[in-house]
């Protein structure tokens, strides 16, 4: 993994999201804190939204606005394979969950669904709550606005860009069952 | 090239002579797994795919076990859900309530899963059936969806770490200590996009039910999968189970691992994870003392029926404490049945314990017994976060059935061997000791 820290630079480039602000929390954050179990009799997205991270920072669904950022350390998403997880926090509104680690389940869900992910330990331990985040999923850079930091997020593997240009796992299978019907004809 | 046995069987599945760490590869899967919680979501997903039939109606499972018997209306709509695309797939694997048992205990019990064999399933705990000697993983809904679509998933093919095991067991040590001592210390990040291939002499002296224990918890270190190699006692129970043919896989010698670790079976004392990691471990004599308010006897880790031999051997003549409410589940309708008729069931009942129809319930804090503010509960289960099993300053404390049974009878976390002795692990394990105990008794 690449780390650049320069100073930010060329923050309006294109493919880059828009500034946003980071709600920051530790390691292991669980699936268990980001959406409580006692919510999963229901899997309507807006619902889950209303829940997003309540065990774990019960202001965090009201305080939180379309295209800001969570921004944690090692292992996030550990725990159960529920995608009701990066559902809640996608429906949520964020733009991009950045870690300095993922729990395997959750970042193959995450790319599923197609809820931008990056992993960057040096950007996850810089960056304080409430900073302001402008990210560039295209490239995978990161820049934090505030402290004037750019980084270098891992790229993601040519099948995972398929996947997401595809628009996610359903949308690939479904190109994949049409080809496969075609040629049976 | 070397590979581990992880990776045999993947590249088997997609159709390639090898397979490296870090290759991204598309694999033909031989089971999907979904139950009342992650099903519903793979099934609207599903219907976006365009597709009229699922790949192949045998290859499909389906298990409410979560929140069943129905726990409220919501949970009895999401079941709805599952029985009718069940039915509308003729999908032969669908498990209705009396069938019905928690899908990682219920799911090797019907044979469904051998030696060799590639499992997906939208639950984490899926890692089970690595016991077996096949590769099973946790996936998310839509990776149900499309594979119960396409039969294929896609995978990272992961590098491993071995761990040798070595030495036996003694007194009230079981496969759950191991594990809990496994994961304190790696860590809950510890095997993180791993595979964790068991090996070395120690292996046969588990029993395939605490092998079902040990990569039933695999997951909690972050792995991938854990696995076990094919032995006369994977063998045998396979006979038991069903009569399909299996390939047995096995790592080559020169495999690659990234870390090997030795445990000696000998070393090991009862083992406690204290909240809130599973990684948070501490042996029984610094645990000794943490008072509790409730004992949870079950779960897809440890509600099988040796477990329940273990917890009736220290239950038996003994009383629940007054201050403990002790909730016991075995895991199938099997398991209950066989734990009616070895006499199990009425030694917890007399010792003042509860016993619950199989359900997830309150393993993962959704109904029969959730903790309220304050509470702590010593469990069986696999997983202690914050709010797992009720309010978010609730604790849950996870040991194995022996440590569980007997902070029920004294109220707070102690050595079972101040109860009561461990028989020998070849009888307490079966159905004789129990059996032994009751004739003793009328002679
Ligand atoms: S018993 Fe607990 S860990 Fe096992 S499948 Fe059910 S909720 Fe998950």
């Amino acid at each position: 993994m690449s780390t650049t820290n320069h100073n930010k630079q060329n923050t309006g480039s294109t493919g880059s999201s828009k500034p946003g602000r980071v709600f920051k929390y530790g390691r292991d954050i669980d699936t268990d804190v980001i959406i409580p179990a006692r919510y999963l009799n229901t899997s309507d997205p807006a619902e889950l939204a209303v829940h997003c991270m309540e065990d774990a920072d019960a202001a965090f669904a009201t305080a939180v606005k379309q295209g800001d950022f969570i921004v944690a350390l090692e292992n996030f998403g550990c725990g159960s394979s529920r995608e009701h997880a990066p559902l809640a926090i996608k429906t949520s509104g964020v733009a991009c969950v950045i870690a300095s680690s993922f729990a395997r389940i959750f970042y193959r869900n995450a790319i599923n669904i197609g809820l931008p992910i990056l992993e960057c330990p040096e950007a996850a331990e810089a960056t304080m709550s409430g900073d302001n985040l402008q990210v560039d999923l295209a490239t995978g850079t990161i820049y934090n606005l505030d402290q004037k930091q750019s980084y270098s997020a891992q790229a993601f593997p040519d099948f995972m860009k398929q996947l997401v240009a595809a628009g996610g796992l359903i949308e690939y299978t479904r190109n994949k069952m049409t080809q496969k019907a075609e040629a049976v004809q | 090239m070397a590979m581990t046995m992880t990776q045999k069987i993947l590249a088997a599945h997609a159709g390639l002579s090898e397979v490296k760490e870090g290759q991204l590869i598309e694999a033909k899967v031989d089971l999907v797994l979904g139950n009342d919680i992650t099903a519903p979501v793979a099934i609207n997903e599903f219907r976006k795919i365009g597709v009229s039939k699922v790949f192949d109606r045998n290859k499909i499972a389906l298990v409410p076990d979560h929140f069943t018997p129905n726990k409220d209306i919501k949970a009895a709509e999401q079941c709805k859900q599952l029985r009718n695309f069940a039915a509308e797939m003729e999908i032969k694997n669908y498990f209705e309530i009396g069938e019905m048992g928690i899908e990682h205990a219920l799911i090797p019990e019907k044979g469904l899963v051998l030696p060799g064999e590639l499992v997906i399933g939208a639950d984490s705990h899926t890692c089970t059936y690595g016991a077996a000697g096949a590769f099973s993983t946790g996936v998310g809904s839509t990776d149900m969806a499309a594979a119960m679509a396409s039969g294929t998933a896609w995978f990272k093919v992961p590098g491993a770490i071995q761990i040798r095991l070595e030495g036996q067991a003694k007194g009230w040590v079981s496969g759950k200590d191991l594990v809990l001592h496994l994961i304190g210390l790696i860590g809950v990040d510890g095997a993180l996009y791993k595979s964790l291939e068991f090996c070395g002499p120690g292996v046969a002296d588990l029993t395939m039910e605490e092998r079902f224990t040990i990569a039933n918890m695999a997951i909690e270190a972050g792995a991938k999968n854990g696995i076990f190699p094919v032995d006369e006692a994977t063998r045998n129970w396979t006979a038991t189970v069903s009569k399909r043919a299996y390939t047995v896989y096995e790592a080559d010698a020169d495999a690659e691992y990234e870390k090997h670790i030795t445990i000696n079976l000998n070393d090991l004392e009862p083992t406690v994870a204290f909240p809130s990691l599973p990684s948070n471990t501490r042996t029984i004599s610094e645990a000794y003392g943490t008072k509790v308010d409730q004992a949870v006897i079950g779960s897809c880790t440890n509600g099988r029926i040796e477990d329940l031999r273990v917890a009736a051997a220290i239950l038996k003549g003994r009383k629940v404490s007054s201050k403990v409410r002790c909730i016991v589940f075995p895991a199938t309708q099997r398991i209950y049945l066989q734990a009616l008729r070895e006499g199990l069931l009425e030694i917890f009942i007399e010792a003042g314990a509860v016993v619950s129809t199989p359900t997830c319930g309150p393993c993962l804090g959704g109904h029969m017994g959730i903790l309220a503010k304050g509470e702590s509960a010593v469990a069986t289960t696999n997983r202690n976060f914050v709010g797992r099993m009720g309010h978010t300053e609730s604790s849950v404390f996870l040991a194995s059935p022996a440590v569980a049974a007997a902070a029920a009878v004294t109220g707070h976390l102690c050595d079972p061997a101040g109860l009561m002795t461990a028989p020998p692990r070849a009888e307490l394990l079966t159905a004789a000791y129990i059996a032994g105990t009751r004739e003793r008794k009328t002679v």
